[in-house]
């Protein structure tokens, strides 16, 4: 005879169905998939200016000029958004990385590290353009 | 018996014995650099909001060996990035014009098209 749950689905007493949760998962994946897109096009400019070409002097903006750039808050806006996506997206991948690529297996810690890091990116790139702008 | 559920654990190294593998972790592990250079943006745009003597030092720092070497690796990876996730576009997104499917060669062109265009775009509005 087969067996008939007298319990709500997953086996707790009060648990709700499954397609009554709201599931994240799809939301992490677009903001993974936005901060792909998003490195791909953008990041190589943005090392090579910001990580070679100016630290190394290769070209010489006046800070006037670059200051009165990344304070505009249109780029500001699209900086903030860049730095969101991508903080988002790196966090996600990683976290995968270490599952699949390098068989670490203790899911809730990489997961609570991966995405908390991502936040964290969330919440400085959030002051750091507040502090730019105003 | 074995239980149904049991598995041979796969070796931490499983990626190191074919190419294919080891281009595969090393596509997911650009993440890192990318990671990386969120913090280094932020710390950049941090010093600019400082003001010019904060900017001057950072560049200072950012010009030390270690951290340009960084840079370079980290420029490695987000190329590797960029063409891998073009590639892999046109798997994701099937599209169609005048009901046929553009072929997957024009989405790959149309991503370089735009990456040159951004690039070109933000280096001017920073160098002009």
């Amino acid at each position: 005879m087969s067996r008939v749950s007298n319990t709500r689905p997953n086996n707790r007493p009060n648990s709700r169905p499954n397609s009554r949760r709201l599931h994240v998962e799809p939301f992490v994946w677009l903001g993974f998939s936005g901060g792909g897109v998003v490195a791909a096009i953008l990041l190589p400019i943005l090392i090579v200016v910001f990580g070679l070409a100016l630290p190394m002097g290769w070209v010489h903006p006046d800070f006037a000029g670059l200051e009165a750039l990344l304070s505009f808050p249109l780029t500001a806006l699209v900086l903030l958004v860049a730095l969101v996506l991508m903080s988002v997206h790196a966090g996600h991948r990683f976290r995968y990385t270490l599952y699949d690529g390098l068989q670490v297996k203790h899911r809730s810690l990489v997961a609570v590290l991966c995405y908390g890091a991502a936040v964290l990116g969330i919440i400085a790139s959030f002051v750091v353009l507040i502090m730019l702008v105003f | 018996m074995t239980a149904v559920h049991e598995r041979r654990p796969m070796s931490t190294w499983w990626w190191t014995r074919k190419k294919t593998y080891l281009l595969f972790v090393l596509r997911e592990l650009s993440s890192v650099f990318v990671a990386w250079f969120v913090v280094y943006l932020l710390l950049a745009l941090f010093a600019v909001a400082r003001g010019e003597a904060a900017y001057q030092s950072f560049l200072q720092w950012a010009s030390t060996p270690w951290v340009v070497v960084v840079n370079v690796v980290a420029l490695a990876f987000a190329l590797l990035h960029t063409v891998t996730w073009f590639l892999l576009t046109p798997r994701a997104v099937v599209l169609k014009f005048g009901g046929r499917r553009v072929p997957g060669s024009a989405i790959v062109a149309s991503q370089y098209v735009a990456l040159l265009i951004v690039s070109a775009v933000v280096f001017w509005l920073v160098v002009r």
